[in-house]
């Protein structure tokens, strides 16, 4: 049989689920080609805000990569926006001339960023926020610094204004309305969002209606109705979408705010189907993925000959902003008809509302505790008569029937078809099954089976105390994560039998604990690795097989597959000679890109694998050694010029960060260890954010730790003033070793002090000489094997099959 | 040609196993594709093209473990027998026959479809 033809316009979230159905469904029924005027696959969209804050990457929010297209045999027609629909010859045709004929054709445009008309929206730096080319242009304007004023203070110009201020912008956020989210929130709610959000270093302004964005080659400032001026140097736009039905209209089909299509995602021609969120079904068009889910699960049945129907469902709200909670589903509007329980919290933020009408639930409002959202939304969708717990109801459901309850038999009394992944449409019983039937443990286990929490993550935590009621000490999200699929124990208790047991090698490991795989996985192998390393100095043979590859060939791998190269520079410091040589490896290895890092130090970016060992050859040669900046180790240390040249320096910073680094140099961590040291209190080397760093005072030497400035910002913890060099060194290291011993693989320093708390920390070190002494002896020991310089080597032959293919084929005997 | 190339003649002796460390790696190169050759703990042979089927990372460079490779850009874990990722993850690499004959390794010079 012929394979229907089946072109798509518009590559969004919903025609990928809808082809996922269909491809599980029918694998070899349809032939099909896509049209996309965005350049690129199919991505998670709503995980743009996480990509804009600098939580995730463009990478991880793929959802189709280019090999799902080539296995399901689709064709992609990426950056082509389709400009006609020929209704009689059923043919598409796109802005570059590329046609195809459809059998079945499915609209799935999406929505327009609504732009509000005034003078200036056309200036470069105004952005929309819809598309992965929004967020690049927002993190460019990030790097450039400057105010952010983002207008619209609703779900995504608060996701927006959220992920600016984490790049470190300045933000205002211009509201027309009173209260923030009014769409979603009632005024007491909104009013507590605004406040958590001005603490974070938002400027919220409400009531504020813009008159004119102001520049001249580009913008500059945005003005009020009411004469305000606000600088800007970026103006995003977030005020609202609209369904995108130019393409529709203009081939004739019916067309209301979105394209009219009946419950089974038909529109008024039979051979034309639309989804997601230009289609509208029963009058309503909607903007979240839950129900565009539903439509692509319609639309699939549909096309394989079901007869499935989409039915509205109220869809709630959360926002994803790390640290504010806030969950909204239904109707909240007053009106003569309806009551509402409020429930104000003031002490820990938090404030809830329902509104009843006929004793049933038509709408939440949860702020700060946002636990019983899912309970409240059950309610509502079943329209649960709840005039038997009125006089609780606002307490939530630990509060019905008798005692109190732990959030984990809150779930455990949830029925099974309450909903627990909004954006998935997964139900409790589902999750529920797949963890009884395929004996899963971990929350990425249930995120790979159900899809329950893979997307925007807010019910996380439902997932989590469902997988306890349903594992009970079993799963303990806390208390023993496992370290990975191959044993039940966590890293403390593998550590801890490690030194017990004696155990010196991985086989010896894996065969005492009782590894449930014959060699590992990709994370405990490494973590083993490194366990053994800084347990038995000098006895244990490093594993390079369970190293990942930077450490394996001590360069850093790119995007490309190519390294990237940095030498030591100690302390900071370089020299004519040195630059000169990294001048002449750059020219002679033709290397495209030299970076100046921001620990201080330079990376020669691009250089191909089977270079690296002449690289270092000559690098070393000018007495380079590596700079580790691929290694969970020590990387840099960082500093100032201090006392040497600067007219405010107390001590001498530079001389102390070189004594450091090259006392410190080669030894192994958990997780990367960057220090800094800084002159005097202005902290030129920015030591306060370091998981070591040293702020020099006139009386002495300032110890700080377990600072951090990568995925998490944290300032550091004062560990204590001692009064000289050798004491700060010792102290360091000392510090050092004891987070070698104690902090569990990847786990940075500030994480292990948090995990082992501040107090021990300091009784250890600072407090107790004779400990001090201990951690710090052990860790010279350590270093006698540690400091040798991997690239010499690896120069002088070590692994040298690294480098080299093993045979190369004559491609005509092919 | 082909017609002249029985099915013997289309395996080429790359090399011996010794030449691979366990649990690792080491690439051949056929014209324009690279394929990885992989040993793993219990001296069994594989072969894949060295391209992860999600960002086309090197699987060459990726921790060998319970027959499949984790891809060194972004984790993802591939089948040595099938090509394929696993877990969540959707996508396949070519694989290539390999046999060992004693200790010598024949790689067949054409990909499996
Ligand atoms: C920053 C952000 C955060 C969000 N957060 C959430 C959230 O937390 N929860 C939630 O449920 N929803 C969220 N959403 C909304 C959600 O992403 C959308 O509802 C969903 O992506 C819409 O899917 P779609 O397939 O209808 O359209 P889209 O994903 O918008 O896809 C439409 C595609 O069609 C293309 N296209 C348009 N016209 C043409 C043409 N003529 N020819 C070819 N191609 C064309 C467009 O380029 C686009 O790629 C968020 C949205 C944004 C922008
Ligand atoms: S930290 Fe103090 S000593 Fe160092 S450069 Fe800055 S001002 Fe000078
Ligand atoms: S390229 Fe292999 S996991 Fe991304």
């Amino acid at each position: 049989m012929a394979k229907t033809r089946l072109v798509i316009v518009g590559n969004g979230m919903a025609p990928g689920r809808m082809l996922e159905h269909l491809f599980e469904a029918a694998p070899e029924a349809f032939d099909v080609t896509i049209f996309n005027a965005e350049p690129r696959v199919n991505y998670d969209r709503i995980m743009l805000s996480p990509v804009l804050s600098g939580e995730k990457t463009y990478d991880s929010i793929v959802i189709h990569g280019d090999d799902w297209y080539a296995r399901h045999g689709v064709t992609l027609h990426k950056g082509q926006r389709v400009t006609g629909i020929d209704r009689v010859a059923r043919t598409v045709t796109s802005d570059a001339g590329v046609s195809a004929a459809y059998d079945t054709l499915v609209i799935a445009t999406g929505s327009d960023p609504f732009i509000i008309p005034v003078p200036g929206r056309d200036l470069p730096g105004v952005r929309a926020y819809r598309d992965l080319d929004d967020v690049e242009a927002m993190l460019a304007a990030a790097d450039r610094g400057g105010r952010a004023v983002v207008i619209g203070g609703g779900l995504l110009g608060l996701e927006a204004a959220a992920g600016l201020r984490a790049r470190g912008m300045d933000v205002t956020v211009l509201h027309l309305t009173p209260t923030l989210m009014d769409r979603q929130l009632d005024p007491a709610a909104g009013y507590l969002l605004e406040k958590a959000l001005t603490a974070r270093g938002i400027e919220i302004r409400c009531g504020a209606d813009t008159k004119a964005i102001l520049g001249d080659t580009r913008v500059t400032g945005v003005e009020l109705k009411d004469g305000t001026v606000i600088d800007a140097s970026l103006v995003v736009m977030a005020v609202g979408i609209r369904p995108n039905t130019l393409l529709a209209r203009a081939a004739g089909l019916e067309v209301n705010r979105g394209i009219v299509v009946d419950d089974g995602m038909v529109t008024s021609d039979p051979a034309i189907l639309s989804l997601g969120e230009c289609a509208e079904v029963g009058g309503r068009v909607y903007g979240l993925v839950a129900p565009l889910y539903d439509m692509a699960r319609v639309a699939a049945d549909r096309l394989t000959g079901g007869d499935a129907a989409f039915r509205h469902s109220e869809v709630p709200t959360k926002l994803k902003v790390t640290g504010c909670d806030l969950y909204s589903v239904g109707d909240f509007a007053d009106g003569p008809d309806r009551e509402e329980i409020v429930l104000r919290d003031a002490a820990r933020g938090a404030y809830r509302r329902v509104v009843l009408k006929d004793n049933r639930i038509i709408g939440a409002v949860l702020y700060g505790d946002t636990a019983d959202g899912a309970w409240f939304n059950d309610l509502l969708k079943k329209g649960v008569d709840v005039s038997g717990m009125r006089e609780t109801l606002i307490f939530g459901q630990a509060f019905q029937g008798g005692g109190q309850m732990d959030p984990v038999a809150a779930v455990a009394a949830l029925p099974d078809d309450t909903e627990i992944c909004g954006c998935n449409g997964v139900c409790k019983g589902r999750v529920v099954a797949a963890i009884t039937e395929k004996g899963l443990t971990s929350l990425d286990d249930v995120r790979a089976h159900t899809k329950a929490s893979a997307s925007c993550g807010s019910c996380t935590g439902l997932v989590e105390n469902l997988m306890s009621a349903t594992l009970g000490d079993a799963f303990n999200a806390n208390a023993v994560k496992s370290m990975c699929g191959c044993t039940p124990l966590g890293h403390g208790e593998v550590r801890r039998l490690i030194k017990a047991k004696g155990l010196k090698s991985i086989p010896a490991v894996m065969q005492e604990l009782e590894w449930s795989t014959s060699g590992g996985c990709a994370k405990c192998r490494p973590a083993l690795n490194y366990y053994l390393v800084a347990d038995w100095p000098g006895e244990y043979e490093d594993d390079g097989q369970s190293r990942f590859i930077n450490e394996r060939v001590h360069a850093n791998i790119q995007k490309d597959g190519t390294y990237s190269v940095v030498p030591r520079m100690w302390g900071g410091l370089t020299s004519a000679q040195e630059l000169r040589a990294i001048a002449d490896v750059v020219e002679k290895f033709d290397i495209p890109t030299v970076k100046v890092t921001g620990g201080q130090r330079i990376d020669m970016l691009g250089v191909k694998k089977e270079d690296l060992p002449a690289v270092w050859a000559d690098l070393g040669q000018a007495g380079f050694v590596s700079g580790h900046a691929y290694a969970k180790g020590l990387r840099t240390v960082k500093t100032c010029v201090g006392s040497q040249w600067c007219r405010f320096g107390t001590q001498d910073s530079t001389g102390l960060g070189v004594k450091l680094e090259r006392f410190l140099w080669g030894s192994w961590t958990p997780a990367k260890v960057k220090l800094a040291v800084s002159g005097c209190p202005r902290n030129c080397a920015e030591a306060t954010c370091k998981d070591v760093g040293i702020v020099c005072v006139d009386s002495g030497y300032e110890i700080h730790y377990a600072g951090a400035a990568g995925l998490d910002i944290k300032g550091t913890e004062v560990l204590g003033l001692v009064k000289t060099e050798e004491e700060a060194i010792e102290v360091t290291a000392a510090l050092i070793q004891m987070y070698r011993e104690q902090g569990y693989y990847l786990e940075r320093i500030y994480k292990w002090a948090r995990r082992v708390g501040y107090q021990v920390v300091r009784e250890q070190i600072l407090e107790d000489a004779g400990k001090r002494r201990e951690y710090y002896d052990r860790f010279v020991l350590s270093q006698t094997f540690a400091q040798s310089d991997p690239w010499s080597e690896r120069v002088s032959g070590k692994d040298k099959h690294e480098f080299k293919p093993l045979a190369a084929l004559q491609p005509e005997l092919v | 040609m082909t017609a002249h190339t029985d099915t013997r003649a289309a395996y080429a002796i790359v090399g011996t196993i010794d030449d691979i460390p366990a649990q690792g790696a080491r690439c051949v190169t056929m014209g324009e594709t690279r394929v990885a050759v992989f040993r793993t703990a219990d001296d069994r042979i594989f072969a894949l093209e060295d391209r992860c089927p999600h960002r086309g990372g090197p699987l060459s460079q990726g921790i060998v473990h319970d027959g499949c490779v984790t891809c060194p850009l972004h984790n993802w874990v591939i089948s040595l027998q099938s090509g394929r990722a696993t877990g969540a993850d959707d996508g396949a690499t070519c694989t290539f026959d390999v046999r060992l004959e004693g200790r010598t390794i024949h790689l067949a010079m054409r990909a499996n479809d």
